[in-house]
């Protein structure tokens, strides 16, 4: 395969992904502002750091504001993240490496493009909002089907899956760290009804409200919360399972093309340290820490991968 | 009306009755609702923008995505009017591929005083890094795609060679793949020869052609501009149904001597690569310097026998406007015998008699840039302002050289569903050749381009036209 083309793969994945995270983090502020009677500017400063975008925010508004906000983060053209851009984005790769996808994937994949464009074409109402980021994540839904359904599970498969974990993981890494002070011990056992709304809101910015019930029952902690997000390996947007898919993939490919890489030792490594790390170990070295070490981890590891798989020459 | 009278009508002969190709679409076009089918024409629509069949149209950046009008009536010829064509193509093909090899070598048709040399020597598409270098196969048109118009039952004419990189042949496939979906029931009543095996044929055809570097299976690319290109659609897909990777001038180099790919496991050499990039941006070492498109070195590989470029650089000197005029000498020297599809009648602007006439006939004239393509810098004299004659008229009295000009042709009208029911409209037909070793390859088909304006005589989609599909009919 052409290392563009398996560069177009993981940047196709990884910017449906992040559309697909950024529509979450939405859907959750906007909720919160909903069910909370103070102010909800905060709030917004929050999902606007999470989506890593609250610098690329500020450099065009004064303060957070709720529609600013949301619009920034769906339709800004300035912001290289914002929903449209991205699924724009990841529809340009994906003509890019029009050969190496199934006549279902592109389908579907420029089908999403038409739809969110259309759907974006202007600032969206609050009453409107549920229904577009609901057409958003469908729409990602269907070219995820497609690619599950009709792909090969071949080299193509697996650079798509190693961008798709990747930024799932940096986006759960992003919320934990944006809300870690929610998590805290100290704070937890407070444990008052603006801490539930908090701990609840997580869990819908990584869609696993009902998952985590099914799990856990209705006995919502701040621990259990953050091992359910670090470690799960149940949990298809913990950092554990991400991290072990995006391994996988890669194993996979060092045996289609019989060459181990550097990338392959770090994402082992990387696997490696979350197996054997507790939560309680987690919260003893701070939660922060960990986060940012996560995060610097990824970012190498696909650095290496866009090396070791000449994407760019 | 009576000018209507004089344009040859391909669906209805004498006294409104169908021509024998179009019984059977006519009878079952009766026997339908056309509410339905302007429903199914619709649909089509929707189809095109989701498969992403979209064309650029340069110079125009909000409507950078635009789709070529689909007109969901068939443009049918009989099995003898297609036999016919083909053997005038497949002889004009013959011919340019003699011509060019003899204008890179002995060039015994200038000394023969058949063709003058300064309509070679001082034309930009004759490419003296070419000479002398015979091509793998001694095949230099790898794809021709003839453009052709009818005006009579018998009479069609080749209007361009397109011996360089003709576009088009993915709107031939996807317009049959329409169809079928549309109208399954009209493929049983009626026997069409299939084209969906063209990029089998394309792949084939080019594999034969692998250069004496080859070892093994060839190993085959298409190359393309990028996904900004107005064909990139047309780029990807015959890339892909062939089998062969699309690769940018950014993921090619020479290494040991071989033009290779940067791909995920290392460089991997090309053996046939099938370029949709302009001669002039193929090598910034031996052409354009500023060229990012091709790749720094490749015609070095190219003369010492690593890799075949399809179609060969240099093939332009053949459908040059100003050697077209030549084709019927050029066809007669080769073949030794009479070209079996006509001329066009052209008067070169160079010719002071010739020029005379042409200025004299601005409103009657079709007058066309040399080097132009697209419809783009060209004078329709009777569908001219006086204004916009006036000011062409001072363009051609500052570079006659740069002109040709052709009477305006009666082209044939196939109709097209409109709102009130079948409109007759002006169509050519471009049909595609594959040339190997092995042989001429014609596929039954092509694209049908069709004015849908009523009255218009320009077919080019950057300028309003449609596209039908083109139906050979089995025996």
């Amino acid at each position: 395969m052409l290392g563009k083309t398996a560069g177009g793969l993981y940047w196709m994945y990884r910017y449906m992904e992040r559309s697909e995270n950024t529509s979450r983090l939405i859907e959750a502020g906007f909720r919160i502002a909903l069910t909370r009677a103070a102010t909800s500017d905060d709030e917004w400063s929050s999902v606007l750091e999470a989506a890593g975008v609250r610098e690329a925010y500020l450099a065009r508004h004064d303060q957070f504001e709720q529609s600013a906000a949301i619009d920034f983060m769906l339709r800004d053209k300035s912001n290289p993240s914002s929903v449209l851009n991205t699924i724009e984005a990841a529809r340009n790769n994906a003509r890019l490496v029009r050969t190496a996808l199934s006549r279902d994937v592109w389908e579907a994949t420029n089908d999403l493009y038409l739809q969110v464009k259309a759907a974006l074409a202007r600032p969206v109402r609050d009453r409107d909002l549920p229904e577009v980021l609901n057409l958003i994540r469908q729409q990602n839904a269907l070219v995820r089907g497609s690619t599950h359904g009709t792909m090969l599970r071949n080299d193509i498969f697996n650079f798509a899956r190693v961008g798709t974990f990747l930024e799932r993981a940096d986006s759960t890494a992003r919320i934990l760290d944006v809300k870690y002070y929610v998590l805290l011990p100290s704070i937890s056992q407070i444990g008052s009804a603006l801490d539930n709304v908090q701990w609840e809101n997580i869990l819908r910015s990584v869609g696993a409200q009902s998952s985590f019930r099914w799990l856990y029952g209705t006995d919502v902690n701040a621990m259990g919360i953050a091992e359910f997000l670090i470690l799960d390996r149940r949990m298809p947007r913990s950092l554990t399972f991400c991290a072990s898919k995006a391994a996988g993939n890669l194993a996979y490919l060092e045996k289609e093309y019989g060459t181990r890489h550097p990338c392959h030792d770090q994402a082992d490594a990387l696997v490696g340290r979350l197996s054997a790390t507790t939560i309680d170990e987690v919260f003893d070295n701070g939660l922060h820490e960990f986060v940012l070490d996560f995060l610097s981890d990824t970012s190498k590891l696909g650095a290496s991968i866009e090396t070791d798989y000449r994407f760019n020459g | 009306m009576t000018k209507q009278a004089t344009f040859f009508d391909e669906l209805l002969g004498t006294d409104n009755v169908p021509r024998s190709p179009y019984s059977n679409y006519h009878e079952w076009f009766e026997s339908e609702d056309i509410a339905r089918l302007r429903k199914k024409s619709s649909e089509a629509e929707g189809f095109f923008r989701r498969t992403g069949i979209t064309f650029n149209v340069y110079g125009q950046e909000e409507a950078d995505e635009r789709l070529i009008p689909f007109d969901v009536v068939p443009r049918i010829l009989s099995s003898r009017e297609w036999g016919r064509l083909q053997r005038g193509i497949e002889q004009r093909v013959r011919a340019i591929n003699a011509f060019l090899y003899d204008i890179y070598h002995r060039r015994e048709i200038l000394r023969a005083g058949r063709v003058p040399v300064e309509l070679i020597e001082g034309n930009d598409a004759f490419l003296p890094q070419m000479v002398g270098v015979s091509p793998p196969g001694d095949v230099y048109t790898h794809i021709v795609g003839t453009d052709l118009v009818r005006t009579g039952e018998d009479q069609f004419y080749v209007l361009e060679d397109n011996a360089r990189t003709p576009s088009g042949v993915s709107y031939m496939l996807e317009n049959r793949e329409t169809m079928l979906q549309m109208f399954p029931e009209l493929f049983n009543k009626i026997r069409v020869r299939p084209v969906q095996d063209y990029p089998t044929r394309l792949s084939r055809s080019l594999a034969a052609c692998a250069p004496r570097a080859c070892s093994g299976k060839p190993v085959l690319a298409v190359l393309t501009p990028g996904i900004h290109n107005s064909a990139y659609y047309e780029h990807s897909f015959l890339a892909d149904n062939m089998g062969a990777e699309l690769v940018e001038g950014s993921d090619l180099r020479v290494v040991d001597g071989r033009i290779a790919m940067r791909t995920t496991e290392g460089y991997k050499a090309i053996d046939v690569l099938y370029r949709r990039v302009d001669d002039d941006f193929l090598d910034p070492l031996n052409f354009r310097p500023d060229s990012v498109l091709g790749v720094p070195g490749i015609m070095d590989v190219y003369r010492a026998g690593g890799i075949t470029i399809a179609n060969a650089p240099g093939t332009g000197i053949a459908d040059d406007k100003a050697i077209y005029s030549y084709m019927p000498d050029i066809i007669e020297f080769y073949t030794g015998e009479k070209a079996i599809l006509q001329n066009v009648p052209t008067f070169r602007c160079s010719e002071p008699d010739s020029l005379a006439y042409v200025l004299d006939n601005l409103s009657e004239l079709v007058v066309k840039e040399v080097h132009g393509s697209g419809g783009y810098g060209m004078l329709v004299g009777p569908a001219a302002s006086k204004k916009e004659i006036a000011a062409f008229r001072a363009k051609l009295e500052a570079k006659p050289a740069n002109y040709i000009a052709q009477p305006t042709l009666a082209l044939s009208t196939v109709p097209i569903l409109s709102k009130a029911g079948l409109a007759p409209r002006h169509v050519d037909l471009r049909p595609f050749v594959l040339v190997s070793p092995k042989g001429i390859d014609l596929t039954p088909g092509g694209l049908t381009r069709v004015a849908l304006k009523a009255g218009s005589l320009v077919v080019n989609s950057s300028q309003g036209g449609g596209t039908k599909d083109t139906w050979v009919l089995e025996d």
